[in-house]
């Protein structure tokens, strides 16, 4: 047990401190995400045939490529591109790196907001359209009814499904592991190499996870309740 | 309450031949020739109507007719093909997009006089997310942005006339589609409009909920509201409407007094659909 103690002697305060890296990602992820989502969600309920195909490809590309295969990319690639950016007009010379946690937020918003993408199309699709046509009678302007019953609406039909967005965001910042960043899926590979005693941190980084999401799930639980006031319940 | 003019002091003479534009005051609502064909099935073959302030006109016909297309023309939920929509003497200006299909020059001139017809739905609509009162005075606060405290003044007093006060802190979903649709024209009601329009308000109701309705929008025609009603509901036309129209096949077939369309129409299509419908 003395091995999880905080201090020198454990890795506690590593791991601890890799929790909040892991959620601070996720956190980051998941909101660029949402970001991201929207933006393809309303690509998706366009009335122009380019935007959809633009949001289809992406959503498309996103959801059938192994997430891993995506980091790696956006790692490696964006790298290269920024070398060669700052090589080529900043004056520098070699390999110029980027910020681990920026470019795993980055590819995990990515991934995330291909799937929010369709939890929201999917929200927005099932507001009824007379209430939709109810606020265009009485003489909202787009972004009043966007603002005022569109977003609330959608946002208590997406919430079940953003919850399981959320949830795999936090589960996929374990991939990033492999650019380094030290979070909970690096630290436990760092003291389980360390140590010897690998099956200790594993265990440890499973309860971990376990600790976050269940928290999570509860937190969307209530949010769930709360949005859904007033709605018939079947 | 608003004052209405019927048939007050007007000053000077009336031209014999009214010019192009001009308007007698008491014009709440004008459609001329009116079009609207939905792929290649023509809806709207072509419908002129006047309405002017205190007047009740009933809208009937089977449907297919497009007395619900012309309603929801009247307020651009469906742009007309042709035609002219002038509320209160305001001509909503229409152009010709590139696709060559006719929209409305300019969409705020739209949301304005849309919040000068009040809309109720067969299907009420009423925001399912918002309490009763909420419903009430989310157009009031946010689209005409009066000060919250005297719409929710207002609001309470619309409530308790339409019967449903003691419903002001609910949701929709938990109210009697009766309850729901009284508190749809209350919300109608809430932006002072100049014209209730009704899309077949009873239509969606069960029977033995369909008089409090009626009786809401009865009251509304005394206190000499400019409605127009297209229903289904014969008898209850007869009764409220100073002027009935009956539509086939997107023209108007029979218009007159409803002593007239009901009781002794010319058309011989509308007195067999009035048969039918008793």
């Amino acid at each position: 047990m003395e091995l999880l103690s905080w201090g020198d002697k454990g890795w506690g305060d590593e791991l601890f401190f890799a929790t909040l890296m892991t959620l601070a990602v996720a956190t980051a992820a998941f909101l660029l995400g949402l970001v991201f989502g929207s933006l393809g969600a309303a690509a998706k309920l366009s009335r122009h045939g380019w935007l959809r195909a633009i949001a289809d490809g992406y959503t498309t590309i996103m959801r059938g490529v192994p997430d891993l295969l995506v980091i790696y990319l956006f790692y490696f690639g964006g790298s290269a591109l920024v070398t060669y950016v700052a090589n080529k007009w900043l004056g520098t010379s070699g390999f110029v790196g980027i910020n681990a946690f920026t470019i795993g937020a980055l590819a995990i918003a990515i991934l995330s907001g291909a799937y929010s993408t369709e939890v929201i199309r999917g929200a927005v699709l099932a507001i009824p359209k007379g209430e939709i046509e109810a606020a265009r009678a009485v003489g909202m302007s787009r972004l009043l009814l966007f603002r005022r019953i569109l977003a609330p609406q959608a946002l208590r039909y997406a919430l079940p499904g953003l919850g399981n967005v959320w949830q795999l965001a936090l589960k996929e910042t374990a991939l990033i592991s492999v650019t380094g960043l030290v979070e909970i899926m690096r630290q436990s590979t760092i003291a389980a190499g360390s140590t010897k005693k690998p099956f200790t941190f594993y265990a440890a980084a499973a309860v971990l996870y376990l600790v976050l999401t269940t928290l999570s799930t509860y937190a969307f639980q209530r949010a769930e309740d709360r949005s859904m006031r007033g709605m018939r319940r079947a | 309450m608003e004052m209405q003019s019927h048939g007050g002091i007007r000053s000077g003479s009336p031209p014999a031949v009214p010019r192009e534009g001009a308007q007698r005051s008491t014009e709440a609502l004008s459609v001329v020739d009116l079009h609207k064909s939905f792929g290649t099935l023509e809806v709207l073959k072509g419908v002129s109507l006047d309405a002017h302030e205190g007047d009740v006109i009933a809208i009937i016909g089977a449907s297919g007719s497009g007395k619900s297309t012309l309603l929801r023309c009247i307020n651009m939920l469906e742009v007309p093909d042709a035609g002219e929509v002038r509320v209160g003497g305001e001509l909503i200006r229409m152009r010709t997009g590139r696709n060559g299909r006719t929209m409305p020059e300019d969409q705020s001139q739209v949301d304005r006089i849309r919040s000068r017809l009040g809309m109720v739905f067969q299907s009420f609509n009423l925001w399912s997310h918002l309490t009763i009162l909420e419903n009430v005075i989310e157009a009031p606060v946010h689209v005409q942005k009066r000060p919250r405290p005297e719409c929710v003044a207002e609001a309470n007093a619309i409530l308790d006339k339409v019967g449903i006060a003691d419903k002001r802190d609910h949701y929709p979903a938990h109210l009697s589609g009766g309850q729901q649709q009284r508190a749809a024209i209350a919300r109608a009601l809430a932006m002072k409009p100049q014209v209730m329009l009704f899309d077949e308000p009873t239509s969606a109701l069960d029977p033995e909920l369909v008089g409090e309705v009626l009786r809401v929008i009865r009251q509304l025609a005394e206190e000499g509201r400019t409605m127009l009603i297209v229903t289904h509901e014969i008898g209850f036309a007869r009764e409220v409407s100073n002027r009935a129209i009956y539509l086939h096949q997107g023209r108007i077939e029979e218009e007159g007094p409803p002593a007239q369309v009901f009781g002794n129409p010319r058309s011989e299509r509308c007195r067999q659909f009035i048969q039918s419908h008793i």
